[in-house]
């Protein structure tokens, strides 16, 4: 499974539920304001970090560029292209968009 | 996989309500698809996680406000044969709720248990 | 493989229409096939013709209506959506009496049917939307 998230993690809870659903093996894919969830040394980073273990985190590398995220990245997440979007989408049975 | 879709003809559909009723109209128009998608007779389930639950609350009146209560069209959708109604426990103990403060009987199932009826899906509509 | 794409949110207040066109786009570019976009809740707004957007600025209505014109795209307003927000083709605006319709090229109005079907046939559906 897919999951992507577009909200920020500091104003909205969609990334913390979607963690909490996504199950071992699955894909979490940042878009939109929910690239900033990808930057180190924030409050949430923990988080994110511990999710590594469990899930693959990618982050779109427009959004982040857009927003100057492009060189604060954890470690681990990897940045696709819209091209790599569409790969992660066929890759996997179904996506859920967590909106 | 279960028979249905080893045919190809039956998908399972799962749409997922995460948003509070009446402060926006995600919440309505997501049930218009419920609604529409019934006549299509594919497998559906709904869940409601999150302000989700909020959607299906008991005593709901909507009158000062001018729109439509559409809180007891839930009670409908046994009459579509739409009754894998799924709410999760968590959402609901967080917002002081319980089963019975609901409109409709519904399973409430735990997280990992939800996980699981959501990886088992072929098309998710979120709203 | 076969893509469906839904769209929830409008033009211009919510990157969500930028994002599902550069990943339809992007999908097309890959030889994917877009089996149809549906644009539901207040992503009808993509659809109307009369958005004057500054000259600076993307024109998101045209860029649809471009994508479809090149690849034969089926993009497709929620009739109920459409109605609620002012969305009109030739044939609603005569129905409804109103002086004007305003549906964009290569955008056609119909039922929300259409998005179940679209989930039906498409191998993938993915959702954009706020």
């Amino acid at each position: 499974m897919l999951h992507t998230v577009n909200k920020s993690p500091f104003e909205h809870s969609a990334l913390e539920t979607c963690l909490r659903y996504a199950r071992q093996g699955a894909a979490v894919l940042l878009i939109e304001d929910g690239v900033y969830a990808a930057a180190r040394d924030t409050a949430v980073s923990k988080q994110v970090e511990e999710a590594l273990k469990k899930v693959s985190i990618y982050a779109l590398e427009a959004d982040l560029a857009a927003r100057g995220m492009r060189n604060r990245v954890i470690d681990g997440v990897r940045l696709v292209d819209y091209e790599g979007f569409v790969d992660l989408v066929v890759e996997h049975n179904a996506v859920q968009s967590w909106l | 996989m279960d028979e249905a879709t080893e045919g190809g003809a039956v998908k399972r559909f799962l749409y997922v309500n995460r948003k509070a009723p009446y402060g926006t109209i995600y919440a309505l128009e997501s049930l218009e698809v419920v609604l529409i998608g019934a006549a299509f007779d594919q497998d559906v389930s709904l869940a409601f996680v999150g302000d989700g639950v909020y959607q299906l609350t008991k005593g709901q009146d909507t009158k000062a406000l001018e729109v439509k209560n559409f809180s007891p069209t839930f009670r409908a959708l046994d009459d579509y044969d739409i009754n894998k109604i799924y709410v999760d426990a968590d959402a609901l103990r967080a917002r002081g709720l319980t089963e019975a403060d609901l409109v409709i009987p519904v399973e409430v199932v735990s997280t990992e248990r939800m996980a699981q009826i959501m990886e088992g899906q072929d098309v998710i509509l979120s709203f | 493989m076969k893509l469906g794409i839904l769209v929830n949110e409008g033009p211009y207040t919510h990157q969500a229409s930028d994002t599902a066109y550069q990943f339809a786009k992007a999908a097309l570019a890959k030889g994917h096939e877009i089996y149809r976009v549906f644009f539901y809740h207040d992503g009808v707004n993509n659809g109307t013709r009369l958005t004057v957007p500054p000259q600076d600025d993307r024109n998101i209505v045209k860029r649809w209506s471009e994508l479809a014109a090149e690849h034969k795209l089926d993009l497709v307003l929620c009739i109920a959506a459409a109605q609620r927000r002012g969305l009109m083709d030739k044939n609603e605006a005569k129905r409804h009496g109103k002086d004007t319709d305003n549906l964009a090229a290569g955008f056609r109005i119909s039922g929300l049917g259409q998005l179940i079907e679209t989930g039906i046939q498409s191998d993938r559906l993915v959702v954009f939307g706020d």
